[in-house]
């Protein structure tokens, strides 16, 4: 359960954000959770629904992308199917992950400034 | 305020930030990483399941190694400071993290276990994480290199079921395996999985108990130290470089320092660079 540690450090980041621009309120936020990230989105979204309580966040919906993990050849680019060995078979390359796939980043911060 | 109309309604803005949510960690991990480069301390993070045999594969390497190497950990667990006193009974200097409910170890609650601990003076320094499959994974402590421990008694599907743990490993440990004869488990099959879910797989068997595989692993560790720049002739025993510490969660004491100095230090590319800075801190 170290979806409420992040929601914590979600929810930090936020409010200095906010700060720093002298927001009035907090209109929305997009999060793009990676498939092998390591975070449950569903889990990630109950963990925001507690915390965010006296928060700047309180009453902001959290909008949760959710990004496939895609393996592919460095090489040659061919795209390793889910569950096949992770090297490239033609130039025996270990396959690296398409840039969102292992992630949890905080996309959008959208905000009311006055 | 919009001024396009003069309606006197608020602007919304939306904020392209694009930022890992575990970018604060991230950078207390890279500048632990930064401290233990300078010092020349291979620290390792090990991971696995609780009952791997993290802390058996730890007192089994102080005997591999008859001490020719000075070890040191920290262990991580959510109570007691059993595992800690265990590795100090074999010899390796440790120190307790109790985590109360927290699954894991971040690179806060490493640093914080640093002041205090010897863990210049080591050659290998091993951050015991909490015994766990799942939420380890994701925190960078700044350690060269992640190891996972994986007992044979496990079951086969282990990597397939947790694959960013796997994932995350730059070697497995397969552990326990003077048990392979009472078991039907086929290593293979655990190789195999290994291969679905590490781009780069590496695993090595061993037994704490008989000592088999003691010489691969304590072989792989001789290759990642040799890969640790050793620290300069002296330089200093403890970091200088400037830095924000936050001592939110500590212990009650205050210094302060205010001076100049000469620092040569060597970065992650050997490269050696000699430079004056200035410290004026409070904290």
């Amino acid at each position: 359960m170290h979806e409420y540690s992040l929601i914590q450090s979600l929810v930090t980041r936020v409010e200095q954000e906010a700060v720093a621009r002298r927001a009035t309120a907090i209109h929305r936020l997009v999060v793009s959770i990676g498939e092998l990230s390591g975070v449950d989105p569903e889990l990630f979204q109950t963990a925001y629904d507690t915390f965010r309580a006296g928060t700047l966040c309180e009453r902001t919906p959290l909008e949760l992308r959710q990004v496939a993990a895609r393996w592919a050849c460095p090489s040659c680019g061919r795209e390793i199917p889910k569950g096949e060995v992770l090297t490239c078979a033609r130039c025996e390359l270990p396959a690296r992950i398409a840039a969102g796939g292992d992630e949890i980043l905080l996309e959008t911060i959208e905000m009311e400034v006055p | 305020m919009c001024t396009t109309c003069g309606c006197g309604d608020p602007k919304l803005v939306p904020v392209d930030v694009h930022e890992k949510i575990l970018a604060g960690n991230d950078r207390q991990a890279q500048h632990n990483r930064e401290h233990f480069m300078e010092q020349g301390v291979l620290a390792l993070n090990l991971m696995g399941s609780p009952g791997a045999g993290k802390t058996a594969l730890l007192e089994a390497t102080s005997r591999a190694t008859e001490r020719r190497w000075r070890l040191g950990a920290v262990s991580g667990d959510l109570a007691t400071d059993n595992d800690a006193r265990r590795l100090e009974a074999a010899g390796i200097p440790s120190r307790p993290i109790t985590t109360g409910q927290g699954c894991h170890l971040d690179a806060d609650l490493v640093h914080h276990a640093l002041h205090g601990f010897p863990w210049t003076e080591l050659d290998v320094f091993f951050i015991e994480n909490v015994g766990n499959l799942v939420c380890p994974a994701i925190y960078d402590l700044g350690q060269a290199a992640n190891v996972v421990a994986l007992s044979v008694t496990e079951g086969e599907d282990k990597p397939l079921k947790y694959p960013v743990m796997f994932k995350a490993a730059d070697l497995v440990v397969l552990t326990k395996c003077d048990l392979l004869p009472h078991l039907d488990v086929k290593v293979d099959r655990i190789l195999d999985g290994l291969r679905r879910v590490m781009p780069k797989p590496n695993a090595i068997q061993v037994s704490a108990r008989t000592g088999q595989g003691m010489a691969e692993w304590t072989g792989w560790l001789e290759e990642r130290k040799a890969r640790v720049p050793k620290r300069a002739a002296g330089a200093p025993a403890a970091h200088t470089h400037e830095h924000d510490h936050d001592h939110s969660r500590d212990h009650d004491h205050s210094h302060a320092h205010d001076h100049e100095h000469d620092h040569e230090h060597r970065h992650a590319d050997g490269t050696v660079h000699r430079h004056g800075h200035a410290h004026g801190r409070d904290h």
